[in-house]
């Protein structure tokens, strides 16, 4: 993707809904340290103070910091997993982003990287890191080598840093699939046991976060979790970084306080382009709300009664047909499994041809096909059939009236070819 | 009466070739490629004998019996390692 490409991502934010924490004001400035220094000022360590580090865990857990990264999991048990272990960690800041429509991690690669080296600096500093390792998508990745120059001329780190381009595929952002792409060249999977902050990287403890909830951690290392809460919900603290896509007016990467009127955040991105019948929240791994249901609740995990995970927003025209896409999303996921279990392996391919028939309003074996999606689930050594499963039952259940159709020979759909946005689908 | 061993299996060293569940259908069941669908829990006392066959006869070791550790670790951790 070029840089003019991608800065067409870069959307714009409106005050109330958009809340500009991670992302610098508008007009867009270089991301020079300079800057950056002055809008948030320096972050200081006291790696060697026992109290500099208990007072700063402290201050995570009170904000109530999780992951952006998609499991939305506890930041500070992560970092505190890491001290029960033996080895030297240590810390991968992970922006692969291998979810094909979210553009979020790069986007804030490419405007704040200062905020995500601040973040990924301090986090060494609370698990003792000795090294760590950037592992960036290839867009941004001239971004991240420039931040990290500048850096280096005037010694603000301690922690020595290395980048490595992120390897390509859907699965290859997964937390083991990382490791093992750094260690070894193989961005697969690894396996749930043991965890990557028990044996990671060459055996050692190792923390993988993702870049955006290191951004918020260099944030809350300098203003502290009361600050933290001041935006979003109590349960749901803080902004995130939400990429819009699909039918909305100007798609791109926006900011938001979490808990704001789903509406709200669509209107950052101009408001729909056309009527639509439903969102896909979190990522591809995500999961379908029918709307206009949708709008009117607040955008959280809690309000709309479904992870947040990536922060990925399809809207999906009314006129589309919700079996289609989810038959091109399937196949397309399908590809991306990394071939190493037998029940993601086979077990996908064969769902993804019954969700074709079915999307063709072809003769199907429906019965298979939902029997099939529930026993890939939970067997597979990463999360990849699991969310695949999870994605196709809320399909079915929102776009139950539109199977009954298909499972009949028709469609009611008025534009039959699918809109969601898809890289080509190349086995890996 | 249930057992304090549990059956795990390694999913990426399996290969479906199917002997466990041909060894304890009472706790294996094959999918429709061959590869292996264990049911949930500990391993009940009386089959624990079957089950260490099943553990013996994989032609790639993938299938384990393990000590049944408390679930106290499960939950929401599960999801720590994705992404």
């Amino acid at each position: 993707m070029s840089s003019a490409q991608l800065l067409r991502h870069m959307g714009s934010n409106q005050p109330t809904t958009g809340c500009r924490r991670l992302l610098p004001p508008e007009p867009w400035a270089p991301a020079g340290l300079a800057a950056h220094l002055q809008r948030h000022g320096a972050l200081v360590h006291h790696p060697s103070s026992d109290a500099w580090r208990a007072a700063t865990f402290g201050e995570i857990e009170r904000a109530g910091l999780v992951g952006r990264g998609g499991a939305a999991f506890p930041t500070v048990r992560k970092l505190r997993a890491l001290l029960a272990h033996r080895g030297r960690p240590f810390v991968i800041a992970n922006g692969t982003e291998g979810e094909p429509a979210s553009m979020k991690d790069r986007v804030l690669l490419a405007r704040s990287p200062n905020l995500v080296l601040d973040g990924a600096a301090l986090a060494a500093s609370l698990v003792g890191a000795g090294e760590i390792i950037m592992v960036v998508h290839r867009d941004v990745r001239d971004s991240v080598d420039a931040a990290l120059a500048e850096r280096r001329r005037i010694r603000l780190d301690s922690t020595k840093f290395r980048v490595v381009t992120a390897a390509d595929g859907f699965v290859a952002g997964e937390a083991s699939a990382v490791v093992n792409w750094v260690g070894r060249g193989a961005p697969i999977p690894l396996g749930k046991a043991p965890r990557m902050t028990e044996r990671g990287l060459q055996g050692r403890p190792t923390l993988v976060q993702n870049v955006e909830t290191l951004a918020h951690l260099g944030l809350v290392g300098r203003h502290g979790a009361e600050w933290f809460r001041q935006v979003g919900t109590a349960d749901e603290p803080g902004t995130m970084l939400v990429t819009l896509a699909g039918s909305v007016v100007r798609r791109g990467v926006f900011e938001v306080a979490i808990g704001a009127r789903t509406s709200h955040v669509l209107e950052l991105a101009g408001g729909p382009s056309e009527p639509i019948q439903a969102l896909l929240i979190g990522g591809y791994f995500g999961t379908w709300v029918p709307s206009p249901a949708a709008l009117s609740l607040p955008f959280s995990a809690s309000g709309l009664g479904v992870g947040l995970g990536a922060g990925l927003v399809v809207a999906l025209p009314a006129a589309r047909c919700g079996v289609l896409e989810t038959a091109q999303l399937v196949r397309y996921l399908a590809s991306q499994s990394a071939g190493q279990c037998g029940p993601c392996k086979f077990g996908l391919p064969a769902i993804a041809e019954q969700l074709e028939l079915l999307a063709a309003a072809m003769p199907v074996r429906f019965d298979d096909l939902t029997r099939w999606v529930d026993e890939i689930e939970g067997r597979g050594a990463c999360g990849h059939p699991d969310g695949v499963a999870r994605h196709i039952r809320s399909a079915l259940d929102v776009f139950g009236d539109e199977v009954s159709e298909h499972l009949v020979g028709r469609c009611s759909a008025s534009e039959k070819r699918a809109s969601l946005p898809l890289p080509t689908c190349e086995p890996l | 009466m249930k057992s304090s061993v549990v059956l795990r299996i390694d999913r990426i060293a399996c290969d479906g070739r199917g002997t466990c569940g041909e060894f304890l259908p009472e706790l294996i069941e094959l999918d429709d490629w061959g590869y292996p669908i264990i049911a949930d829990g500990p391993v009940p006392r009386g089959l624990e004998r079957l089950a260490l066959a099943a553990v013996e006869m994989c032609p790639k070791m993938a299938l384990q019996l393990r000590a049944n550790e408390d679930d106290t670790r499960s939950g929401s951790e599960s999801t720590e390692e994705l992404r």
